[in-house]
């Protein structure tokens, strides 16, 4: 490859092959997006764990390439996500072409006022290494490279992993494992464990090209177009003048042969023309499948990310959901091993996330449905909504090409406390329990967006003075401490009796020691108020990963705590 | 006059396209164009209004073959 050299990792013999090492809280089998993104958090928390993956490199080749929002915002608290964001394309616009014509376009973010774009093209080993990065700056982190999982033994109270390492082997034990070794997941197999779902039968070629060209920055996807005519194609740019091109090649193709230069080269020029100056960095030719375990929890192992579901890569339903496991994991794993929730809690990574997982494959199926008919009338009736879609804007909500990955609303999570206010708005992207949070641009002390401000432990939006200086104090010191966030009108009046900056008396025990346990912001726009549906006195209660789960039109400290007690498997 | 409505007016599109396309599951070419013909006339008789059959009836026509269908308005 012309724009990227994969790293080398030292390998390092590890202290456990001289002597038996003690019982290590957490290890993580997979240094992937999941596993690096789980690794960071934990780190970030001050919990020791160690990483185990069998390479000494980042992914080879570009392979998961577009980051959406909510993934970005994950990143953003776990210290990489401007980088991702300075190195990679962001997108918001996607064009539709029928038999060479632009039928319609979408944009997936039309409104201002994010942080973060509805997503961020970049090459995985970019992303991979970036968060290789953040990881080894972290203290509790111990990346073990070089080092791959043969053997996994559950105990009563934990399990024994053994590690092959050019040195022999080893054994390690901890009290949790985190499989997020991928879709071929050792874990999975060593374990015996199966997953169901379905295998598509079609064939795609994947060619990332080094072209300097002005094409904008969307995602463009043709059905049946000229210059590959009965089949589809998708580009989309990367970083680097590095743009990835997609050709659906059917099942009737021959792998090996579709791989090799002579035949890719005579799509690429039908595609981008004779004067087009390119040259291939990588190529690759995959069929899919969607499939998931029916648990993510067995005991003391989690499964997270491609280990246990993968779906078709239209809709950047893979890496993406997989950030979302870690994101919503650790918090929970955290709380278990401080002893202040029961394990239970982690029943509800596996009953939130298989759910996300069922969105995921839901509509990872249907767009692959919709690009691969699998009947004559099928492909009749897409060619009909591709047709009716340039003039009837009905048939555009029909054409499938991907729905866009979407951050899971846990709606139905037994930790939520359902809304006893009965005034709060419901529907597509009202801040319902179980949302994550809307971000807004704030003006306060450590930084100009409202997520800024929360995550990592739990916290309460407090939508201008809804909460006294006693409640604050109260709130800060309980065991499992809550931050309280007050978003004020854009004029800023305080009233009498409320706070401006935080009491010192308010030291909150969790490792987020240095995050204060009341943070004043402004509501700028007043696109905060407007996003969260908030009147003067509206809280809401948010997850240390961000999503929502309790609001009231009213503060009272009791409700806050019991909500509290339910989100962290304590009622 | 009524109109032909051609903003989306399906609760969820993607539910509706899906179990359309599972409606033909298992059947051959001739068995879908007839329960395609049952599904057209059983919809027609719900919307009922002549202008709006005429309406989608010239859209649906629109593209396919240059001259129009005899009787099209």
């Amino acid at each position: 490859m012309k724009t990227y050299v994969n790293p080398v990792y030292p390998y390092a013999r590890a202290a456990e092959l001289d002597r038996p090492g003690a019982q290590r809280p957490v290890v993580i089998v997979g240094a992937g997006p999941v596993g690096l993104a789980a690794a960071i958090d934990l780190g970030q928390r001050g919990v020791p764990v160690v990483v185990v993956d069998e390479d000494r490199t980042v992914s080879v080749g570009s392979r998961a390439i577009c980051y959406a929002k909510r993934a970005l915002e994950i990143l953003d608290r776990l210290g990489c996500g401007q980088r991702v964001v300075d190195k990679g394309i962001g997108w918001n616009v996607g064009k539709v072409f029928f038999k060479g014509e632009l039928v319609y376009r979408f944009d997936l973010l039309p409104e201002a006022g994010h942080r973060r774009p509805a997503f961020v093209n970049l090459q995985q080993y970019w992303f991979e290494q970036y968060l290789v990065e953040r990881a080894s700056a972290l203290p509790c982190v111990d990346l073990r490279w070089g080092s791959k999982v043969v053997a996994v033994r559950p105990r009563a109270d934990g399990v024994d992993v053994t590690v092959a390492t050019p040195d022999g082997e080893y054994t390690l034990g901890c009290e949790w494992l985190i499989a997020a070794d991928g879709s071929k997941s050792s874990v999975r197999q060593l374990l015996g464990l199966e997953w169901e779902g379905q295998a598509f039968r079609d064939r795609f070629l994947i060619a990332d090209i080094h072209m300097t060209s002005n094409f904008p920055t969307e995602r463009w996807f043709w059905f049946d177009p000229p210059f590959h005519p009965n089949q589809s194609a998708l580009l989309h740019r990367q970083a680097d003048d590095v743009w990835r091109i997609d050709f659906q090649l059917g099942w009737d193709a021959d792998p090996e042969a579709e791989k090799k230069p002579e035949r890719i080269l005579p799509r690429l020029r039908a595609m981008l023309g004779d004067d087009a100056d390119f040259e291939i960095e990588w190529a690759s030719v995959y069929t899919f499948a969607c499939r998931r375990m029916q648990h993510f929890r067995h005991g003391c192992v989690l499964f997270a990310g491609d280990s246990a579901h993968v779906v078709s890569p239209f809709g950047a339903r893979g890496a993406n959901s997989g950030i979302q496991d870690a994101d919503n994991l650790v918090w929970k794993l955290d709380l278990v091993l401080k002893g202040q929730s029961p394990d239970a809690l982690l029943d509800t990574y596996d009953f939130e996330r298989t759910r996300a997982a069922d969105e995921n494959i839901l509509h990872s199926t249907r767009a692959t449905d919709f690009i691969t008919p699998k009947s004559r009338v099928s492909r009749t009736f897409r060619d009909a909504a591709l047709a009716l879609a340039r003039d009837c804007p009905f048939a555009r909500r029909l054409v499938n090409s991907g729905r866009l990955s979407l951050p899971a609303i846990l709606a139905d999570s037994p930790l939520n406390t359902p809304d006893r206010d009965a005034d709060f708005a419901r529907g597509p992207g009202a801040m319902v329990p179980g949302a994550p949070a809307a971000d807004a641009p704030v003006a306060g002390p450590s930084g100009s967006w409202l997520l800024d401000y929360v995550g990592g432990v739990f916290a309460l939006l407090c939508f201008d003075a809804a909460v006294v200086r006693s409640d604050v104090v109260a709130l800060a010191q309980d065991a499992i401490p809550c931050r309280v966030v007050e978003v004020g009108g854009a004029r800023g009046q305080i009233p009498a009796g409320f706070m401006t900056q935080a009491p010192a008396e308010a030291r909150p025990h969790s490792p987020h020691a240095a995050t204060p346990a009341f943070t004043r912001i402004d509501d700028v726009d007043g696109l905060a108020a407007r996003r969260y549906d908030a009147r003067p006195g509206t809280v809401y209660l948010l997850r240390p990963d961000q999503h929502v789960c309790a609001r009231w039109r009213k503060f009272d400290l009791a409700s806050v705590r019991a909500a509290i007690t339910r989100a962290t498997g304590n009622s | 006059m009524a109109t032909l409505i051609i903003e989306s007016n399906h609760p969820s599109p993607d539910d509706f396209y899906e179990r359309l396309i599972a409606m033909h599951r298992g059947l051959s070419d001739e068995e879908s164009a007839l329960v395609n013909a049952k599904l057209i006339l059983l919809l027609a008789n719900h919307i009922g209004d002549p202008e709006v059959l005429a309406q989608a009836m010239a859209a649906a026509r629109e593209g396919v073959r240059a001259a129009r269908a005899p009787g099209a308005v």
